[in-house]
């Protein structure tokens, strides 16, 4: 019986069985982490009052809640926020020091453009030349959307004032230029000093007239009180949403998740990015990854159908496939070392002196920038995209080969119109895969163009366009810079929830995009094996 | 160096002339002085046990070897008295001229369509009238029209095997060879797809020189008009297949076709 057993190999079955289901269960374990965690992130939570045994209160969403190590005792960790006032946003208390909790209905939380979130009672609104609002539990939101207009307003300022500095940016480079080929006295030089002139006299009027609408915009104030009564004047042009959890409906709640959601995706971070949206790091990720494809899918698929098809088999070409190989599995930080080197000092460099002499010392192209990274990942992902496209072309059976080339069909004919459509499927799953990769690859990002918090994205509406020596965001290196480099990482980690779960849908995106594309065309240019 | 064997019987007029054709991959030889002509407008059936060069022998009238590594040739092969090997040749132009279908069937992942137009696609044709019209001229050739003229824009994979390899034969036939090469087309093939494919040589015999490889004897003695017995690279025995399979002149071709070597 046991003999038979094993001879039948049941263990063996086992055994594969085991390793498939621990694989999947360390799978299902991450994305479970993730997505419960991301997910929940925007969730308005409802807001404790604790009353201490000490007769003092606290304010603040509970976060967790623990035994205190070596005893028997629990805690629990409250978000206090307002930073402006305490200085910590989190504070553990002592279950044995709490006397109640409950849970008021006119507590505020404000979502601030300083200082993180404020937990408190509203007194009174300081309102100047907008009509009084209307009292009841609508006033405080109500009155902020009444300042809207003129929020938009000095907004619009801001970013007209960014674009005259980048104008002047600009004839700066064009003087220097001059400058640094001895022009000095022509009409042309003197015309862009005019010019500067002009644009610096409207820049200095459009500080003047943003600093007097700033000014009278944060006049409009509202009163806050926190648990213990310290009074708190913050300015409604900085409060950036308002809502009151305790009171908030379902449907309250789903809209306010929805608004969380939409400023995800469309608005710029604040507060050093734990607050605010990542459409900066969202923007630059799907553009890093879109320049890389640009720039090593042809170069890949052209390489390895020279090594299939054209390269004779030899000692030379084994090497050069066994190199190919290896490049794949090179960390991905020597290959931002050599991008480092290589692309930013060295062509980057090569190309300043060239062309930019009159920026020297300032780098132009010298420095790192979406180019060099996009080049950096190219180089990253071409061996896999090589070594796809070498399998893709060599499963396609000879006589298919044969087939064309009796038909008279030259060799670039028979590789255009037969062995390229039929080995697209393998190629395109390679190389998206590849992308997967690419996209969640951090290290060598970091040192060849990746930053915190870039001005500008790389792609805009000034000349000319696409600025691809400027320096971007990613989502990748914003996990890194927001949980492990912020100064206040406890602040910080809803967002790196947030962040990591966005990062692998792309990814997951990416890779069912790579399932659906193989899928058909291999419907379309399937070969039947008898 | 001509041979005087009275085993090998001369052509007046052939259209391939093989004249002392060596073949070596690497070391080893393939094909040793081969001299005979190929008639034309005639089935030429090439027979002998595995190995002997004979798909070898075939592969070098469309110079499909060239495609292999270490394949030395030397001696002439000339059709219509035009060396094939001219290096001032084009092989595009002979593979127009030289047709080829192999034991495997190949069609392309495409639509039935698009396989028998890829010949005159490749060699610039973008005329839809006159595809259209070759299509159906072709596949009526094949005797396939009937069974796939309401689709001939699915994919020809879903086609049965038989049909695959008729399919090939049309697609050689659409861009109007004068020979077709066939290395043997039926042996992946049912009795009944095998007596289609038969029927159909028997009707392309007149209008296009068929060189066929074979390991079916009897195929060979019912569609061939002259044929070839070849064995270990060399030529044994060629004549006209009724003499050859009646009255061979070789002790080894009675052996070969009596099936008692083989």
């Amino acid at each position: 019986m046991t003999k038979k057993f094993w001879r039948q190999g049941e263990p063996f079955v086992w055994a594969t069985g085991l390793a498939l289901s621990l694989i999947l269960f360390l799978t299902m374990l991450l994305f479970y982490v993730v997505m419960v965690n991301g997910l929940t992130v925007f969730w308005p939570k409802k807001v404790a009052l604790a009353t201490l045994r000490d007769g003092r209160y606290l304010l603040g969403e509970i976060v967790q809640e623990e035994i205190i190590p070596h005893t028997e005792k629990k805690r629990l960790q409250f978000k206090i926020g307002n930073r402006d006032l305490y200085g910590l946003d989190f504070k553990w208390v002592d279950f044995s020091d709490i006397a109640g909790i409950s849970y008021p209905e006119n507590i505020y939380v404000l979502e601030r453009l300083e200082f993180g979130i404020f937990y408190g009672y509203l007194s009174e609104l300081e309102v100047t030349g907008i009509s009084p609002p209307a009292s009841g539990s609508n006033s405080l939101t109500q009155t902020i959307a009444a300042l809207d207009s003129r929020k938009k307003e000095v907004n619009l300022l801001g970013k007209k004032i960014a674009n005259l500095n980048r104008r002047v940016e600009l004839i700066d480079h064009r003087l220097a230029k001059a400058r640094y080929d001895k022009e000095e006295n022509t009409p042309v030089l003197a015309a862009l000093k005019g010019e500067k002139n002009g644009l610096k006299t409207e820049f200095e009027e459009l500080v003047s007239i943003l600093g007097q609408k700033a000014a009278a915009l944060s006049t409009n104030q509202a009163i806050f009180a926190d648990a213990n009564g310290r009074t708190k004047a913050i300015a409604l042009a900085g409060i950036v949403r308002s809502y009151q959890p305790n009171s908030m409906s379902f449907a309250a709640k789903c809209a306010y998740y929805l608004e969380r959601l939409r400023e995800l995706f469309f608005d710029d971070p604040r507060e050093s990015n734990t607050e605010g949206g990542l459409f900066p790091a969202i923007f630059g990720t799907v553009m890093l990854i879109f320049l890389m494809s640009i720039l090593s899918f042809p170069l890949g698929v052209m390489a390895g159908i020279y090594l299939r098809e054209y390269a004779k088999d030899g000692w030379l070409v084994k090497m050069v496939r066994i190199a190919v190989n290896n490049l794949a599995g090179i960390p991905s930080i020597v290959y931002g070392i050599f991008g480092l080197g290589f692309f930013v000092y060295g062509i980057g460099g090569g190309i300043d002196q060239l062309f930019f002499p009159e920026r020297l010392p300032t780098p132009t192209f010298g420095t790192g920038g979406i180019l060099w990274t996009s080049l950096t990942l190219g180089l990253l992902t071409v061996p896999v995209v090589i070594v796809a496209t070498e399998e893709a072309l060599g499963s396609i059976p000879p006589g298919i080969r044969e087939g064309s080339q009796a038909l008279a069909a030259t060799k670039l004919q028979t590789l255009t119109r037969i062995l390229l459509p039929m080995a697209s499927p393998g190629i395109l799953t390679g190389f998206i895969l590849a992308m997967a990769r690419a996209a969640g690859e951090v290290a060598p990002l970091m040192i060849t163009g990746v930053v915190k918090l870039a001005p500008a994205l790389p792609l805009d509406g000034v000349f000319p366009y696409l600025h691809l020596d400027r320096k971007f965001m990613h989502l990748g290196f914003h996990i890194y810079d927001i949980g492990f480099q912020s100064p206040n990482v406890e602040a910080a980690k809803p967002m790196v929830y947030v962040t990591t779960l966005l990062l692998i849908l792309i990814v997951l995106a990416m890779t069912s995009t790579a399932i659906y594309l193989r899928n058909r065309m291999r419907q379309r240019h399937s070969v039947i094996d008898v | 160096m001509q041979t005087t064997d009275s085993a090998i019987i001369r052509i007046d007029n052939p259209q391939v002339e093989i004249e002392n054709l060596n073949l070596y991959y690497g070391t080893s030889q393939a094909l040793d002085n081969l001299n005979f002509g190929i008639p034309g407008q005639q089935v030429t059936a090439l027979i002998g046990p595995s190995g002997c060069g004979k798909s070898t022998l075939l592969r070098c009238i469309n110079r499909m070897n060239d495609l292999v590594d270490g394949l030395r040739l030397d001696g002439v092969i000339k059709i219509n008295g035009e060396n094939i090997n001219d290096p001032s040749l084009d092989v595009i132009e002979l593979r127009r001229k030289v047709g080829m279908v192999f034991q495997k069937w190949n069609p392309f992942p495409k639509s039935i369509y698009e396989n028998i137009v890829y010949g005159l696609r490749i060699a610039g044709i973008q005329d839809s009238g006159v595809l259209d019209e070759a299509a159906e001229k072709c596949l009526k050739k094949a005797a396939l029209w009937d069974e796939v003229k309401d689709r001939l824009h699915q994919s020809a994979m879903g086609l049965s095997g038989g049909q695959m390899q008729r399919l090939c034969i049309a697609r050689a036939i659409a861009v109007s060879p004068e020979i077709i090469l066939m290395d043997e087309p039926c042996s992946a093939l049912d009795p009944r797809s095998t007596s289609r494919i038969e029927d159909l040589i028997r009707e392309l015999r007149g209008e296009y020189t068929i060189i066929i490889v074979t390991h079916n004897m009897q195929q060979a003695a019912r569609i061939s008009d002259y044929t070839a017995y070849m064995y270990l690279g060399e030529l044994i025995e060629y004549g006209p297949t009724q003499t050859l399979f009646t009255m061979p002149e070789k002790k080894e071709t009675e052996d070969y076709i009596t099936g008692r070597f083989g």
